[in-house]
């Protein structure tokens, strides 16, 4: 077991010991509030992001993401709720949107190789600088967890009755909005755009599939997505393969052996 | 017993748009406390929408003035039973989760040994033993029984109900208007509810608006059922009786 001798699988490893619990529990609420959907458009407005952070000259790709995710966040939400559609449809109008753009910035002067790192991602560049601000994310997305998620719960039931005891609805749902925006655009470089929705969603998913109460599909879901990404990570050092789908791939097994004990554990 | 409790929400001229669709307007109504209203109509009538627009989820225009036991003004403290929601038969929250999340600001998902406090709010609708069932397993009956309880702890000023005779039988519907009779009366609270059910309404209810974009008629039970409005929207159906 010496694979986690070397600087980069280190950095790797507690990369995603503080990044997948984020996923993890972010994921419960947004399997719980039916917002699979959403966060797969976020995860890929990323690239036009990247492109024009590459336009503007913003020389920190992921402070153009964020930045742009957070914007494009807000406006999703915006739309979504004036609903002149049906929610899925205007998601998809977005995503469609950010993702094309995207590749007709980064491919228009013929360098999208530079850039296709992102679809994949490859979390072996992580460099020890990156674990502070990692840290300090991760910190601060526990804090609004323990204070918040009382809310969030409330919503998913009835947005009505959370509004009636004090919550304030839209308030809570744009702030939830931002927060996955922000750990979505902090995991996409080493995660990529087409995995980034998988490793939250999975866990959630797989942990729902045998959890009867709020407690346990926490607490699952931190477990199943802590385990897959370093499951995953030290299965693609073995097999060569790209880390982010072997994480992913990990959280599947996850959720369809879970998917076959559901049986047992729903009394 | 009709007692005249003095006004705890007046709503002049309330009127709700949204996008091109002119969804309600100029209802004016006035709820006292101790006294149960009913809002009937069709559907898309705009129920839903003015319960919205009181529990200030979606904007009005209007005036809506409250005024609490103490004769202040000022925003009140509400209680909303949904309709029954159909949620998703995997979702895992629990009677409990709901309930301590409503009373609490300690995070739901954390473990702590006080469950006497959920299991007393739920005990006062007889629901005790629903607490470790997940919300999605609950039967029409049992869902009123749990989000009365999460309505009314703690007792609010203003309780509005949403259609809560979804998935009831006509003994259970008896034991929850019985239960909100007793619950408007000994604490004096104002109650707004959605409703279909004539037979039960013409014994409970104090009164009755009859809702289509805007209050078509309104008054005590017997006059709005005997009401030409009545008869144009709903054709005059004899189903008075439960």
């Amino acid at each position: 077991m010496g694979i986690f001798v070397h600087d980069f699988m280190k950095n790797a490893l507690w990369a995603l010991i503080l990044i997948t619990p984020l996923l993890g529990l972010l994921g419960t609420v947004v399997v719980e509030s039916k917002l699979a959907f959403f966060s797969d458009a976020l995860g890929h407005s990323a690239l036009t992001g990247v492109a024009l952070g590459t336009l503007l000259g913003i020389t920190e790709p992921t402070l153009s993401m964020v930045l742009f995710a957070l914007i494009f966040a807000y406006l999703l939400n915006v739309i979504r709720r004036s609903a002149v559609a049906s929610s899925d449809t205007v998601i998809s109008v977005f995503a469609s949107t950010a993702i094309a753009a995207g590749l007709v910035f980064l491919s228009r002067s013929g360098n999208f190789n530079k850039f296709s790192g992102y679809l994949i991602g490859d979390i072996l560049t992580i460099a020890a600088k990156d674990l502070l601000p990692l840290a300090l994310l991760s910190f601060f997305v526990l804090l609004y967890w323990v204070l918040f998620y009382n809310d969030l719960l409330l919503i998913s039931v009835s947005p009505l009755m959370a509004s009636a005891k004090g919550t304030r609805v839209k308030l809570t749902q744009t702030v939830f909005m931002l927060v996955l925006a922000v750990v979505v655009m902090a995991a996409i470089r080493w995660v990529g755009v087409l995995m980034i929705n998988s490793l939250l969603i999975l866990p959630a998913a797989a942990a729902r599939n045998v959890s009867r109460s709020t407690k346990t599909l926490t607490f699952l879901s931190l477990i199943f997505s802590l385990g897959s990404g370093i499951g995953g990570l030290a299965l693609s050092y073995w097999w060569n393969s790209a880390t982010g789908p072997t994480v992913a791939l990990c959280g599947a097994g996850l959720f369809f052996i879970t998917f076959a004990l559901r049986g047992r554990v729903r009394r | 017993m009709v007692h005249e409790g003095f006004c705890i929400t007046s709503v002049e001229g309330l009127g709700v748009t949204l996008g091109r669709g002119e969804l309600l307007r100029g209802v004016t109504f006035t709820l006292n406390c101790g006294q149960l209203t009913a809002v009937i109509g069709r559907n898309g009538a705009g129920k839903t929408t003015l319960l919205r627009a009181l529990l200030g989820e979606i904007p009005h225009t209007g005036k809506v003035k409250f005024t609490r036991h103490d004769g202040t003004q000022g925003p009140l403290s509400m209680g909303y039973v949904p309709q029954r929601a159909p949620l998703d038969p995997s979702s895992p929250t629990s009677v409990y989760d709901l309930c301590a999340a409503s009373v609490s600001r300690f995070p739901a998902f954390l473990p702590r040994r006080d469950r006497t406090r959920v299991s007393d709010m739920l005990a006062a609708f007889g629901a005790e033993e629903l607490i470790n069932r997940r919300l999605c397993e609950l039967s029409g009956g049992e869902w009123q029984r749990v989000m009365l309880a999460v309505a009314t702890s703690p007792v609010p000023e203003l309780l509005i109900l949403d259609e809560p005779q979804t998935g009831i039988d006509a003994s259970g519907l008896r034991l929850f208007y019985e239960k909100i009779d007793e619950l408007k009366k000994t604490r004096d609270l104002a109650v707004l509810m959605v409703s279909h059910d004539f037979g039960f309404l013409s014994e409970y209810a104090d009164h009755v608006l009859l809702l289509s974009r805007t209050v078509r008629a309104r008054g005590s039970p017997g006059e709005v059922f005997s009401s030409e409005e009545f008869k144009e929207l709903f054709g005059g159906v004899g189903n008075i009786r439960p």
